[in-house]
């Protein structure tokens, strides 16, 4: 069932080639060229382009291994002067090289599967529902991004972590974060979960510090390996690396926390301009300009980047101590992973609509172990689908974005028949 | 809750609709053909044309040339039905956007949202023709499945390969035409046909051909069937048959003057333009009889158009003889569809003025014919698609044919696998089909003998299973066929045709194909002579009677 799906929607993929790209398209171009035609010591410094490399090392690493094979498509592609090139090859290189990198999820989604007690919800039903997810194909084949070969290691680190072998799942984590640090939203739980199960032994509370000192130099040589040829310019790299300059939101509201209290400000000050509380005349913010950059609150107070992290950190909390108290049953560290994305999404800063998979990603595998969290999963799985429409605006997608997004009913319907 | 109630079946079948559709609007994305290729352009230009000339000009000019409507750009050569259609289509059109079809000004109009809008209304017409046409069909036909061992695809699983059928897709939301319109209509005919509905099937039916005359290529096995039905059977009154024959025809003649009643004063001027014979016997490379006969003997030098007619005429007819003759003859529900493959294939292959686009009047058949021989019509299908190659080639549809077909070919195997399974009752499906296949051989080599007992024995084993070894000869020759069309398809691909040839390719792929189309013209024809007359037409009026 996994080759059927994997190859019905490389298919699809294939026929989207042609599809809209949103700029994130020319960002990877850009990283290509950069990682290509710059020496190392140079990455994180260069700015020709507005969209400077902003992941970690290991992705900058993969980027370059890709401009390799980049190089037999369109060489012209590999110039960094060369802003918003695309050719044909380009496109088509750009394309496959995401359709390629996504088979790493389809192996990721196999070990998954095979970790879990064989039946037919595991041999059917969770790979179609992760590999058809439809909001992984929007973000990635219309979108473009490289999400596929990302969720494919998380979903490796977690068929670890369900099989128990934690020193593997701790590896791949680390890779992951070394790819892209926004799942540092999830590293609470690995972190707590971890602890619990494997630096403390379960029976008598000990504290195992074999097992801590192993998993701890894992992790930490992942983050060496990844950052040594940069130990000298490490200011710079996390400059660019968080951002915090981008404010609150992104140019378009994730649906979160904070899409509310900016609507809650602007109503706020809408009402008390008409009602002649407010005198001064304000710069007037447009907070969905497109373009990315700080703004301020005008009645409400301003948010800064602490806040919500110390936010983010409070409504995380309730489910780690919970996941501490609890077993080492996999779908108590799966249901710690999805809530420690949904807070991180709904308070955390510069959230981007595509983050929700992070929480879809790991509840599709928590919605076929109990029948609860599959009707949590219809729930989420089509409002957060919904919320990623913006991304793809122009109106020749209309029926492409409209049909996906019933397939996961129609799935889950299915599955309840049998 | 309701949906509950719902069979698996049901499911399956809503689920692959949606695929279909999703497919088909992922298809739109791809480049139409004549696109950004002035002064002609493609059929894209010829469908906005229309639209333009349609909503613009009185009827009576539609078909005229006049100095606001020049025949020699894309002059319209489809029959009414499509006329009104491209007027229905233009009026939203201009509603949208008046530049979209602008008398002269809009030649040659493109841009995103213009091919967003075309894109469009042929999902729509898709949607509300094909889909539901092709649904319907496998609905009414599902009911009959005698013995198992013959036993049919299921109808849910036929309506979805059908539905994923690329080349209809390819050329209706790539190439850009609307053959889902004239075809849904032809199965929608062929339904109400076969569930003893004569008189909606010929309005069906002439409106189908009142859509594109090249339905006509589907003309005689309607004719034919009708006819016979109306044939007094034993038992019957010759009156009643009379009448039966009347009704028929007196809708049939309603439904043309209907249509053509804006045109009836120059019936012939609109006649001329449908069927130019100043056109040639073959367009570009066809994969038919005289393109291959061409390489050898170069027809358009010995012939002039009209005699190149009659020679074409004479040949298809006399082809299509066989099939038609016995199906009136003989006639029986079975051999319906056959009889509409035989017939649009000896078109195909013979008659003049032949586009490779045609061959999808064949596909759609062969679509019908799918659950009795699917390993037959599966090949005939990634046939048509491949013989289409150089077309699609030329419009950049590549990658979506490649993506299409790939999809098309994993549908197939995954289909057949499940209906293996349920129907062999084997856990492993299709391996276990083959494993069946290969034990045959395999048991040979167990038994220690001497050399005569074992030529003995192979003899024995040979005959005792020689169905199973006909199947085993047919994979094998399927799969060789298969993977020539990979080669060729390759070499169009990658390699430079040498200077001297510069058609190479597109000839050898059209030859190739119309190779296969012979050998499939005769399999069918086989097939429909195999079957015998259906008698129990009769036997009902004999319990009525008595």
């Amino acid at each position: 069932m996994i080759f059927t799906a994997t190859f019905l929607t490389l298919c699809l993929k294939l026929l989207l080639i042609p599809a809209y790209r949103s700029t994130d398209f020319e960002v990877h171009r850009n990283w290509m060229a950069i990682t290509h035609s710059l020496p190392l010591k140079q990455w994180y410094y260069e700015n020709t382009s507005e969209w400077t490399l902003d992941y970690p090392p290991l992705f900058a690493y993969f980027e370059y291994l890709l401009s390799l094979i980049a190089s037999c498509f369109d060489k012209k592609m590999l110039i960094v002067q060369n802003l918003n090139y695309a050719s044909d090859e380009t496109i088509l290189f750009q394309r496959l090289s995401v359709i390629f990198t996504d088979l790493v999820f389809a192996y990721g989604t196999h070990k998954c599967c095979s970790s879990i007690q064989k039946s037919w919800r595991t041999d059917v039903v969770l790979p179609i529902l992760l590999i058809t997810n439809c909001g992984l194909i929007m973000v990635d084949h219309i979108h473009f991004q490289y999400n596929g070969i990302l969720y494919g290691i998380l979903l490796l680190s977690l068929a670890y972590a369900i099989q128990g072998r934690y020193l593997l799942s701790g590896f791949w984590f680390a890779v992951l974060l070394n790819m892209k640090h926004i799942y540092i939203y999830l590293a609470p739980a690995y972190f707590v979960f971890f602890l619990k199960n494997y630096c403390l032994n379960s029976k008598h509370s000990k504290f195992q510090i074999k097992n801590f000192i192993m998993l701890g130099s894992t992790v930490l040589a992942v983050f060496l390996a990844t950052f040594l040829p940069f130990h000298n310019q490490l200011g710079q790299v996390f400059a660019r690396l968080f951002p915090f300059k981008r404010g609150l939101c992104h140019a378009y509201w994730a649906p979160n926390f904070w899409a509310l209290y900016n609507t809650l400000d602007k109503a706020a000050f809408f009402i008390m301009s008409k009602m002649g509380f407010l005198a001064k005349k304000s710069s007037v913010a447009s907070m969905t300009g497109g373009l990315v950059q700080e703004f301020s609150h005008e009645v409400l107070p301003n948010v800064t980047p602490l806040v919500t992290m110390i936010l983010t950190g409070v409504v995380m909390l309730p489910a780690l101590i919970k996941l501490w108290s609890l077993n080492k049953h996999p779908s108590n560290f799966l249901r710690c992973i999805v809530l420690c994305a949904l807070s991180s999404f709904l308070f955390g800063w510069h959230v981007h609509e595509k983050a929700i998979l992070m929480a879809i990603i790991p509840l599709s595998i928590l919605s076929i172990m109990d029948l609860s969290d599959a009707k949590t999963f219809i729930l989420l799985g089509i409002v957060g689908h919904y919320s990623l429409f913006p991304l793809l605006f122009p109106s020749s997608l209309l029926f492409v974005q409209g049909l996906p997004v019933r397939r996961p009913q129609l799935f889950v319907s299915f599955v309840k028949l049998h | 809750m309701f949906c509950v109630k719902l069979s698996c079946e049901v499911w399956l079948v809503i689920l692959g609709a949606l695929v279909a559709v999703l497919l088909r609007a992922c298809t739109t994305l791809h480049p139409y053909s004549g696109a950004g290729s002035p002064p002609m352009y493609g059929d894209y230009e010829a469908q906005r044309h229309w639209m333009e000339i349609t909503t613009n000009l009185r009827p009576l000019e539609w078909y005229k040339n006049t100095t606001d409507n020049d025949l020699m750009y894309w002059g319209l050569d489809y029959p009414p039905l499509t006329a009104y259609h491209m007027y229905l289509t233009g009026k939203i059109g201009s509603f949208l956007n008046e530049n979209w079809t602008k008398l002269h000004e809009s030649r040659g109009f493109e841009g995103e949202s213009h091919k967003i809008f075309m894109r469009y209304t042929v999902l729509a017409a898709d949607i509300v023709m094909y889909i539901p046409a092709l649904i319907f069909y496998f609905h009414a036909m599902g009911g009959q499945s005698p013995d198992p061992k013959t036993r049919p695809l299921s109808p849910s699983l036929a309506t979805i390969l059908g539905l994923l059928y690329p080349g209809i897709i390819l050329i209706d939301h790539g190439h850009f035409q609307y053959n889902c319109i004239s075809l849904g209509l032809l199965v929608l005919a062929t339904s109400c046909l076969l569930l003893d509905m004569n008189l909606t099937a010929a309005i069906f039916f002439t409106s189908a051909l009142n859509y594109k005359q090249m339905e006509l290529y589907h003309a005689l096995p309607f004719f034919m069937y009708m006819l016979s039905s109306c044939v007094p059977k034993p038992g019957q009154s010759l009156t009643s048959s009379l009448i039966k024959l009347a009704q028929i025809a007196i809708t049939v003649m309603a439904v043309f003057a209907i249509l053509w009643a804006p045109f009836n004063r120059d019936f012939f001027a609109v006649l001329r333009r449908l069927f130019p014979l100043d056109r040639g016997v073959f367009e570009d490379k066809v994969s038919n009889f005289w393109c291959v006969f061409n390489i050898f003997y170069k027809l358009k030098l010995k012939f002039g158009n009209y005699e190149m007619m009659r020679i074409c005429l004479f040949a298809t007819v006399s082809m299509v003889f066989p099939s038609s003759v016995d199906l009136f003859l003989r006639p029986s529900r079975k051999k319906f569809v056959l009889s509409l493959i035989n017939s649009s294939l000896a078109f195909f292959l013979f008659s003049y003025q032949v586009h490779e686009k045609s061959i999808l009047l064949v596909g759609v058949p062969v679509v019908l014919y799918f659950p009795q021989k699917p390993f037959v019509c599966f090949w005939f299908l990634c046939i048509s698609v491949f013989s289409m190659l150089p077309l699609l080639y030329k419009d950049g549809l590549i990658i979506a044919t490649i993506a299409l077909m790939l999809f098309y070919v994993i549908s197939f195997r995954v289909s057949i696998e499940h209906f293996y399974r349920s129907s062999l009752n084997a856990s492993d499906g299709l391996a276990e089909y083959y494993r069946s296949l290969l034990h045959v051989l395999l048991d040979i080599e167990y038994k220690q003998a001497t050399q005569i007992d074992i030529l003995k024995l192979t003899y024995k084993q040979i005959v005792k299973n020689k169905e199973t070894l006909k199947n085993l000869a047919f994979h094998v020759v399927l799969v060789t066929s298969l993977i020539g069309c990979l080669v060729l398809s390759f070499a169009l691909l990658v390699f430079e045709p040498p200077e001297r040839y510069p058609d190479l390719f597109p000839l050898l792929i059209s030859a190739y194909s119309a190779l296969h189309f012979f050998g499939f013209f005769l399999y069918f024809n086989v097939k429909q002579l195999q079957i015998p007359q259906e008698f129990d037409a009769i036997k009902n009026v004999k319990i009525k009677s008595s």
